[in-house]
């Protein structure tokens, strides 16, 4: 098998497990818009709940109060992640493609310059 | 695995900052001493940690009707070591910690401990000892346990914290991993599915760098075998 269709292969099983997470995710979550809570604040309210009397003694210094700011700020997140990823990939890909120039030793041309 | 600001006791919070606190130091010489001493890696050692970046951001829904997030830490520790990971990690929960609320200054420790600490040395042992075995299975492996680790860590550290009045630790603990690790398992597969992907895409075009450091066999004849 070329390496292209293995690739492809496993991009393919990445969206097969997470379209049969989401699935059968929703079919125990019941749907709704409160579905798909995150794990990290079902864990905080089992704390919640099971120690009644624990208040959290620090507050973040900045909360983004609305939901829709939040995922807003998650996806920025993953966007910035997301450039700077592509950006060095590109960069590794560009350096192969050249003839050898070891990386990280100045460039002639900066003498030049 | 995020636990939120203030929901640790403070003395728990204080004990888990003081151990996570050398590996980090530790961490941040490692990073130095890399780009120092192997300066072509850098980009990689950027990749790495965009690449725990982008992963730590995005919630995935699981088959329990819950979502949660992958780790991204389990291929920079096989890139780079854990040590590097450890600081990387920290970074990003620092951010996430200031600016999106999730986390918190109070938990960083405990937080740091479970992502940037026992997940990259457990996906490093996995690596370790599987690659020889067979060199994808190795990496699928260690990545996927690298964000189950980070998760079962984050259940003890709660456990620890709030035992349960009837059952004690282990009651706790059970309720916890209840909450945390089958929803993890699926977007573990996922992590490890994508990390193989990864590799492969960096193998061909950042083979001598892999070499260097060691993730790729030196004596390579040529990829073009595979092909």
């Amino acid at each position: 098998m070329s390496r292209r269709a293995v690739n492809g292969l496993l991009i393919l099983a990445i969206v097969a497990v997470f379209g049969v997470a989401l699935v059968l995710g929703t079919e125990r979550g019941g749907g709704g818009p409160d579905s798909f809570a995150g794990s990290d604040s079902q864990a905080m309210e089992l704390v919640e709940s099971t120690n009644p009397s624990y208040a959290a003694w620090f507050e973040p210094l900045f909360r983004p109060e609305s939901s829709q700011v939040e995922s807003g700020l998650f996806a920025l997140q993953a966007g910035l992640g997301g450039i700077a990823l592509g950006y060095l990939v590109g960069r590794l890909h560009e350096r192969r493609r050249r003839p050898v120039q070891v990386a990280g030793e100045p460039v002639e041309t900066a003498e030049q310059a | 695995m995020h636990i939120a600001e203030g929901f640790l006791p403070p003395l728990h919070a204080a004990a888990w900052t003081l151990a996570a606190a050398p590996f980090v130091i530790h961490g941040g010489r490692a990073v130095a001493r890399e780009r120092r001493e192997r300066p072509e890696t850098t980009l990689l050692l950027g990749a790495a940690g965009a690449f725990t970046f982008l992963l730590s951001a995005i919630k995935l829904p699981s088959i329990t009707g819950s979502s949660s997030h992958p780790t991204g830490v389990g291929l920079g520790a096989i890139l780079f070591r854990p040590p590097v990971m450890a600081f990387l990690s920290t970074v990003v929960l620092l951010f996430q910690a200031l600016l999106l609320a999730h986390g918190g200054l109070t938990t960083l420790g405990a937080n740091v401990f479970s992502m940037g600490i026992v997940g990259p040395w457990a996906a490093y042992a996995a690596w370790c000892s599987l690659r020889r075995l067979n060199r994808t299975a190795a990496i699928f492996v260690a990545v996927a346990l690298a964000d189950l680790a980070t998760y079962a860590v984050t259940s003890t550290q709660l456990a620890l914290a709030f035992p349960d009045p009837a059952t004690g630790f282990g009651g706790s603990l059970v309720k916890f991993l209840g909450v945390f690790a089958v929803t993890q398992v699926p977007l573990a597969v996922v992590e490890g599915l994508l990390a193989i992907l990864v590799l492969r895409v960096l193998g061909d075009i950042a083979r001598p760098e892999l070499e260097r450091l060691g993730v790729l066999p030196t004596a390579a004849p040529a990829p073009e075998a595979v092909r």
